[in-house]
């Protein structure tokens, strides 16, 4: 599952980066690592850019840029 | 026989700058967007210095004069960055202040509500040097979340001086002026945590490092410098070149 395709108010939680190089750089440094809860908080009218809730704060991502990092399903049971 | 400013090292304040290199402290100021660095800064240097964007290279000017002990400290405000690892301009001014000007001490400014993506940058500070004063901001609107944050524990962790403010309001400013003294003067120096990369990463780093020191003399840290070879940064050599050696740079082997 990529993270392009997240409906509005999901969770998720990062895979693993598909980009190289400085972006993938860029994405870890601003709190896109491994396990990292993701969700999406807002989509503009045409979904792109959207607004990601990451690590306490809003990250607005391209679809280009969302499309290379894989996430899956947070399953809620510890918390709540 | 007295120092001078190239031979002290920092020279390069001077050069790139436009810092002057006397009797003053040099403190630069760091931390990620929006966490209230300028805040911080205008509340130790009585100033009100409205930031707004960074442009290019003539962006380091927001500084601003304070005393403390009867010592004059000269507080930098460098852009906010959520890294050290030159992705854009603003990053690699923060990167090459903090690097090649040798700042007396670096304040890093986290926030308090989201500490966890702030630590990012305060490692890569801590990489480039020891003398580093964490300041944990907005620790305020922190509480009113339920975030409550042990500053004994992420001292002991880090191993560099942690100071809780609330820049707003003046709290917390006073001790962390005295700690940002202690680390700048020379009365307390901070052994960093540094990170430890995977066996393939370190075994590579023991490689290098012993050349880059030869290369370098000791004017970088050589460990960080190999990392950054490591991971493939060739505005490094670029940024090497302008700042330690004067030149422009030079071309590289393009082999990795």
């Amino acid at each position: 599952m990529l993270l392009s395709d997240i409906k509005k108010g999901m969770k998720v939680k990062v895979v693993s980066l598909k980009s190289t190089g400085l972006s993938r750089r860029r994405m870890m440094d601003l709190g896109l690592i491994p396990d990292a809860e993701i969700e999406v908080i807002r989509k503009s009218p045409l979904g792109d850019p959207t607004a990601y809730g990451i690590k306490g704060a809003q990250i607005a991502l391209r679809i280009e840029e969302a499309s290379q990092i894989e996430v899956e399903k947070v399953e809620r049971k510890e918390r709540e | 026989m007295g120092l001078t400013c190239e031979s002290c090292g920092r020279g390069v304040l001077k050069k790139k700058f436009n810092l002057k290199c006397g009797e003053e402290y040099v403190i630069a100021l760091a931390g990620n967007p929006n966490v209230g660095k300028s805040t911080v800064f205008n509340e130790l240097t009585g100033l009100r210095q409205h930031t707004g964007n960074w442009p290019g290279k003539t962006v380091v000017n927001a500084r601003g004069n304070y005393d403390y002990k009867n010592m004059k400290f000269l507080l930098m405000d460098l852009p906010g960055t959520y890294s050290l690892l030159a992705n854009s301009v603003e990053e690699q001014v923060a990167r090459d202040f903090i690097c090649f000007g040798k700042p007396h001490a670096t304040v890093v400014v986290v926030d308090a509500t989201c500490l966890e993506r702030n630590l990012n940058l305060v490692l890569q500070v801590m990489e480039l040097t020891d003398n580093v004063v964490v300041c944990v901001n907005l620790i305020d609107e922190a509480e009113r979340k339920g975030i409550f944050i042990d500053i004994r524990e992420l001292e002991s962790e880090l191993g560099v001086p942690v100071v809780a403010t609330v820049a707003r309001d003046g709290k917390g400013l006073e001790e962390l002026k005295r700690r940002i003294f202690n680390v700048a003067v020379g009365i307390q120096t901070p052994s960093s945590r540094k990170m430890k990369y995977s066996e393939r990463v370190e075994e590579a780093i023991r490689e290098i490092e012993p050349k880059i020191d030869k290369l370098l003399k000791g004017k970088l840290d050589a460990r960080w410098v190999a990392l950054r070879l490591i991971d493939g940064d060739k505005t490094i050599v670029d940024a090497i070149h302008e700042h330690v050696y004067y030149e422009k740079a030079i071309e590289i082997d393009g082999r990795r």
